[in-house]
C-alpha cells in the first residue's frame, strides 16, 4: 500500500448533540506510522472524536477516510480500545475470552475460534503480561489487569490503526510502562495509533504527535510544535497555568 | 399409568418453556433489561385479547401472535419515549406497563361477558394455568423455542460480544442493529411461550430469577446459561405439577414461589462466600 496516503484523513468534521457543537469543523491528516496524543480538556470532544471516525456517532457534516478509503470499506484495518469503564467488568466470562472477542470481526456469522486465533490469542496475552491470568475471571482484576485484557484484545484485531481512549487512566505505574512499551513497539512496526491522553507532562516521552482539541481543532502535527504556551492557552484557556510545558 | 398422556402434555410445556425463558432471561439480565420482560409480558395482554376478538378461536398460534405482535409494539413504543422524549428508561416501561395492561383487562372483561362458552379459559392468562396446555400448545411452544434456542446457538459469540461491550461489536462490523432486533425479538418469543402457563402478571419472574440464581453459580456465560435453563425447567415443572394438586391454584404463583426459594438459596451462598 503507498506510503504517502494518510493513514486517516478526516475533513469538515462537524458533530453535535442536541444543537450544541461537540466537534467542529475538524480536518486532519494523520500520516502512517505516527504514535498521536489527542490532547485537550474535559469536554473537549477527544472521546467523540475516536468514536466519529469508528462510525459509532453520526456526525453532523464531514468524511472520514482511513487509508484513502470510506472507513466502512477499512474496518478490519482498525484496531479499538474503548474506555476501560465503558462496559460492565461483572460479566461472566474469563480473560482469555474477551481477548478472543478481538478476532470474532474475522470470524463471519457462524464461525468459532481457529488454533491460528487461539494463538495469537496466547501472544497477546504474553505480550501484555497477563499469561497467568488467561483463565481468571474478569470481575478480579485490577484496573490496570483490566486496561491490559483491553489493550490485549485490541491487538489480536492484527490492525493498521489503533484507536485508544484513555489507556491511561486509573492504571499503575507498572501497567503505565507496560501500555507505553506496546504502543511503541507498535509504531515501530509501522502501525498508526491515536490515543486520547490527559497527562501533559509524559506528552513529549510517550508521542510523537499531538492533536490539541478543544472543540475545534487548536493544533495538529509534532508534539514539541503543537505544545506550545499560545497553543496550550488556546485550548485550555487560564487552566494551562497548572501545567508546565515540558522543554519550555 | 405414571405417565398419562395429560401429565406428558403439561410437563413437556413445562420443560419447554422453562428452558427457553431461563437461558435468554440471561441476557435480559446482564443486558440490565429486567425491566423490559415484565413491559413486554403485560403489553401481550391486549394482543391476546385483541388476537381472539378478531378470529373467535383460541388456536395458540393466533393467540401467540397478537401476543407477539403487542410485546413488540410495547418494545417500540419504549424506545420511542426514550428517544423522543424526556421520559427516562425506568418511567417510560412503568408507564407501558401500565397503559397496556390496563386496556388488556378492559378487553378482557368484554370478552368474558359475552353470550358465548368458547371464550373461557382466556382469564387463565393472567396468572396461568399450566393444566390448561393443550398438545397443539405444547407443539407451537417446542417449534417457537427450538428456534430461539437455536439462533441462540448459532449466533452465541455475537451475542456475547454485543452484549458485553455493544461499542467494540460495532466496531468489528458486526451488525449490531440486526443482533439488537434479533435478541429482543428472541425475549419476546421466550415470553409468549410462557404466558399461558405463567400468567402476564408474573412472567417476568421466570425471565429473569433462573437467570440472577445462575449468575452466583458460575463465573462463565455458558454455564450461566446452562444453569438458568434448568433452574427454569425445574421451577415451571414442579410448579405446574404442585398446582394440579390443588384445584384452582394457579401455577404462576406457584412456579415463582419455587423460584424464590432456588434465588435466595444462592444469594444466601454467594453472601457466605463474600464474608468468609
Amino acid at each position: 500500500m503507498n506510503a504517502q496516503i494518510p493513514a486517516i484523513a478526516v475533513h469538515d468534521l462537524t458533530l453535535a448533540y442536541q444543537d450544541k457543537a461537540v466537534l467542529w469543523d475538524i480536518d486532519i491528516e494523520i500520516p502512517q506510522g505516527v504514535l498521536v496524543a489527542i490532547v485537550g480538556p474535559n469536554g473537549a470532544g477527544k472521546t467523540t472524536l475516536l468514536k466519529a471516525i469508528l462510525g459509532l456517532l453520526k456526525p453532523a457534516s464531514g468524511q472520514v477516510q482511513v487509508m484513502g478509503l470510506p472507513y466502512k470499506q477499512q474496518r478490519h484495518v482498525v484496531g479499538y480500545v474503548p474506555q476501560r469503564t465503558s462496559v460492565d467488568w461483572d460479566f461472566p466470562t474469563t480473560v482469555r475470552d474477551v481477548v478472543m472477542m478481538g478476532r470474532y470481526g474475522q470470524m463471519g456469522w457462524f464461525g468459532r475460534p481457529s488454533a491460528d486465533d487461539k494463538s495469537r490469542v496466547d501472544a497477546a496475552l504474553e505480550q501484555v503480561n497477563m499469561t497467568e491470568f488467561a483463565d481468571r475471571h474478569i470481575s478480579a482484576l485490577s484496573g490496570g489487569q483490566q486496561q491490559r485484557v483491553f489493550l490485549a484484545r485490541a491487538l489480536v484485531q492484527d490492525a493498521m490503526i489503533y484507536l485508544m481512549d484513555e489507556p491511561f487512566v486509573g492504571v499503575d505505574v507498572a501497567t503505565e510502562k507496560a501500555i507505553v512499551s506496546v504502543l511503541q513497539d507498535l509504531r515501530k512496526a509501522g502501525k498508526t495509533l491515536l490515543v486520547v491522553h490527559h497527562d501533559l507532562q509524559t506528552l513529549t516521552s510517550y508521542f510523537d504527535w499531538a492533536l490539541l482539541l478543544n472543540v475545534r481543532q487548536i493544533a495538529v502535527g509534532p508534539v514539541q510544535e503543537v505544545i506550545t504556551d499560545e497553543n496550550l492557552r488556546a485550548a485550555y484557556g487560564g487552566r494551562s497555568a497548572f501545567f508546565e510545558v515540558p522543554g519550555a | 399409568m405414571i405417565l398419562d398422556y395429560t401429565l406428558l402434555i403439561v410437563g413437556s410445556g413445562a420443560l419447554i418453556l422453562g428452558t427457553v425463558s431461563g437461558a435468554l432471561g440471561c441476557f435480559a439480565l446482564l443486558r440490565k433489561q429486567s425491566l423490559l420482560g415484565d413491559a413486554i409480558s403485560h403489553a401481550a395482554l391486549p394482543g391476546l385479547c385483541i388476537a381472539f376478538l378478531l378470529t373467535w378461536t383460541k388456536s395458540p398460534w393466533v393467540l401467540a401472535l397478537g401476543a407477539l405482535l403487542a410485546g413488540w409494539l410495547g418494545v417500540l413504543i419504549v424506545s420511542g419515549l426514550r428517544r423522543f422524549t424526556p421520559l427516562k428508561d425506568d418511567a417510560a416501561l412503568g408507564f407501558i406497563l401500565s397503559v397496556f395492561f390496563g386496556l388488556g383487562m378492559v378487553l378482557m372483561s368484554i370478552i368474558q361477558r359475552l353470550p358465548t362458552s368458547n371464550q373461557s379459559g382466556l382469564g387463565t392468562y393472567l396468572f396461568g394455568s399450566a393444566a390448561t396446555m393443550l398438545r397443539s400448545d405444547v407443539i407451537m411452544m417446542a417449534i417457537l423455542g427450538s428456534a430461539v434456542l437455536g439462533l441462540l446457538i448459532l449466533l452465541w459469540q455475537h451475542f456475547k460480544v454485543f452484549t458485553f461491550d455493544p461499542a467494540f461489536a460495532k466496531s468489528l462490523g458486526l451488525k449490531t442493529a440486526i443482533l439488537e432486533i434479533l435478541l429482543t425479538g428472541m425475549i419476546v418469543i421466550a415470553i409468549v411461550i410462557g404466558l399461558q402457563s405463567v400468567g402476564v402478571v408474573l412472567m417476568s419472574a421466570l425471565l429473569v430469577a433462573p437467570a440472577a440464581a445462575a449468575r452466583q453459580w458460575t463465573h462463565r456465560l455458558g454455564m450461566m446459561v446452562f444453569l438458568a435453563a434448568g433452574i427454569g425447567a425445574f421451577s415451571a415443572l414442579s410448579g405446574a405439577w404442585i398446582s394440579s394438586l390443588i384445584p384452582k391454584l394457579p401455577t404462576g404463583p406457584v412456579i415463582v414461589l419455587v423460584l424464590s426459594a432456588i434465588v435466595l438459596v444462592s444469594l444466601l451462598k454467594q453472601m457466605r462466600k463474600g464474608n468468609s
